[in-house]
């Protein structure tokens, strides 16, 4: 009966705590000397180019691998010495796990019901619910070498689902599914936080990793290139936009004149004769970009210059990602 | 907790949650996990039935041939000699159809299945021990379908159906201890096709330089030597000893050593093979 006890990891105890691993294959370090900490009872985002470690990383944790080098401790447990304890707590989906392409969807689910410890009746009936949920009841019966992509991946995404766990390693569980099935997956995944759980999330999808995560980890050639809420990736990287609207377009000039030694950076005249836009340098020993903005907004009232509205944008994550994994050994990039 | 119709139809009802309950059940045991996957085994006898007749069609060929277009020039009548080729046939069809079990050891792998099965909390060697739960049922189809071919053309073994019943036992114990040395291939090879074609480089020969066919005293003496020690001679002799109504222990005994060296050798092998991370 450890199921009831185990239901919420403390909120203290990380769910996922890595150091310094390190994969070889051949001559290829997949990982080299990764450190990882994932908070638990949240959605965490990994977020990666391919070939950047991001499966490695899942195989390694859902005990699939064993690292050539480092410790981790998932749920609280040794990856290599507790291997079977972690693995009654955690569920497994995307690239790294399949199902039988030779079955019927009723079947894999069924025969994964019962893997799971469920009785033959309630696996089959865990598999109708799971089916329909996911839109699968017509193809039930049919082997799922006749599934689409799609299809296929709903199957994998309901397989994970069968029995409660407290870590997900959902491995990028949307790659082809089309926006209903993904906005679909997107509520699962957050009604699973939402339950208490911890999801282990990787994508390619930078949208995604925004949406859904609470906290990301970039990944790069192995090692972890930055980590944070998605805030504070867009606040470390990049550079935020001050765009201002001035009440009176023959005040413009001025506010150009007195801006741009503030920012550091030319300020800007827009097409609209009102408007003006300024880069807001984003360094890490420069101040938050909103005390710059307010230092801006300040410096134009004691001129007299009256505002009408001003925003300050963030950068997208999309910008964030390229400066960080840009690197001259790895130019592949997806979009 | 408010939860809206939208969020009822992705999140489904109470009836059939899409989240799973909690507490999670209790892992399966070694022989609940092992039965789980047998029946997998059985289903896909049901949806691939053509991995059966692919290498069973070999010993059908090869018995309706050799009865009927050398049986009355090697023993005077067809019929004759169908009472000799028969048992011959059966071994060779439950072996050939034994290699599967490496084949389909592999396919999990290549597929990225074992994977998944890794990520579970069941016993280890559940994936294997279920596969050769329902490599029985395989090996029975065949044992069955030659055993009913040659009845209908006149095989009539003195032996009876216990005979019959007997000689298929000892055949299932050996062909589920070479099943050992197959998943121990399957573990080794890359790809299916290779654990099949290195499976038959070692079957053919061990099933044609034997007394399947033809009793080995017209054959050279080098010959003579290898299949006299071949274990599927020993294996064919104690099948028509068994069938005929008269068990010979010696022979018997033999194949029953060879089963056991064969899963004390394979058995640990195919284990540490597949509890190694790869």
């Amino acid at each position: 009966m450890d199921g009831a006890t185990r239901l919420r990891p403390g909120s203290t105890a990380p769910a996922v705590e890595a150091v310094g691993l390190v994969k070889r294959f051949g001559a290829t370090r997949a990982l080299d000397g990764l450190d990882l900490i994932v908070p638990a009872g949240l959605v965490y985002g990994l977020l990666g180019p391919n070939g950047a470690g991001k499966t490695t990383t899942v195989r390694i944790l859902a005990t699939l691998l064993a690292p050539d080098a480092g410790t981790a401790r998932v749920l609280g447990h040794d990856l290599v010495s507790e291997a079977a304890a972690v693995r009654r707590r955690i569920a497994l989906a995307g690239q790294s796990a399949t199902v039988d392409d030779d079955l019927t969807g009723r079947e894999n689910l069924v025969f994964l019901g019962r893997l799971a410890g469920l009785g033959r009746r309630a696996a089959g009936a865990r598999a109708v619910g799971l089916l329909t949920a996911f839109g699968l009841e017509q193809a039930a019966g049919k082997q799922v070498k006749t599934y689409s992509g799609g299809m296929r991946r709903r199957l994998d995404l309901a397989a994970s689902l069968i029995a409660a766990a407290d870590l997900y390693f959902l491995d990028e569980p949307t790659t082809g599914l089309d926006s209903a099935s993904r906005a679909q997956a997107h509520q699962i995944i957050r009604a699973l936080a939402a339950s208490g759980a911890t999801v282990l999330l990787t994508t390619q999808y930078l949208e995604e990793a925004d949406q859904l995560a609470s906290r990301i980890a970039v990944i790069d050639q192995g090692v972890i290139a930055a980590e944070g809420t998605p805030g504070e990736l867009k606040a470390a990287t990049g550079t935020g936009t001050l765009r201002i609207r001035l009440a009176d377009p023959a005040h413009r000039p001025r506010a150009l004149e007195l801006l741009t030694p503030l920012l550091g950076h030319p300020a800007a005249a827009a097409a609209d004769p009102v408007m003006l836009t300024a880069a807001i340098p984003a360094a890490r020993s420069a101040p938050a970009p909103s005390e710059q903005a307010a230092a801006a907004l300040a410096l134009l009232a004691r001129a007299g210059i009256s505002v009408g509205e001003f925003a300050l944008g963030q950068p997208s994550l999309d910008e964030v990602f390229i400066a960080l994994t840009s690197s001259d050994s790895n130019t592949e990039r997806h979009s | 907790m408010t939860t809206g119709a939208a969020e009822i139809a992705t999140l489904g009802t109470p009836d059939l949650p899409v989240l799973p309950a909690r507490p999670r059940p209790q892992p399966p045991g070694a022989m609940a996990a092992s039965a789980a996957f047998g029946w997998r085994a059985l289903v896909k006898i049901k949806h691939v039935p053509e991995q059966l007749f692919d290498v069973i069609a070999i010993p059908v060929v090869f018995t309706l041939m050799f009865t009927y277009l050398f049986g009355g020039a090697l023993a005077g009548s067809t019929h004759r000699y169908l009472q000799f080729i028969l048992p011959g046939t059966l071994v060779m069809a439950v072996l050939l159809v034994s290699m599967y079990a490496g084949v389909g050891l592999n396919t999990d792998i290549a597929r990225g299945l074992a994977d998944r099965f890794r990520s579970l909390p069941i016993w280890r060697l559940a994936p294997i021990t279920g596969a050769l739960l329902g490599d029985i049922a395989r090996y029975l189809l065949a044992a069955g379908l030659v055993a009913g071919l040659g009845l209908a053309i006149g095989f009539r073994p003195a032996g009876g159906a216990p005979g019959m019943l007997a000689g298929i036992g000892l055949l299932l114990v050996f062909a589920l201890s070479l099943s050992w040395a197959w998943t121990t291939l399957g573990l080794v090879m890359r790809t299916p096709q290779a654990v099949m074609s290195t499976g038959t480089v070692v079957l053919f020969p061990l099933t044609l330089a034997s007394n399947v066919f033809v009793r080995p005293q017209t054959m050279p003496g080098w010959l003579q030597a290898f299949v006299k020690i071949n274990p599927v001679s020993h294996l064919v002799d104690a099948e028509r000893g068994l069938l005929a109504g008269h068990p010979p222990p010696g022979q018997i005994a033999l194949v029953l050593l060879a089963s056991g060296a064969l899963i004390a050798v394979f058995a640990p092998l195919t284990a540490w093979l597949y509890g190694r991370h790869q």
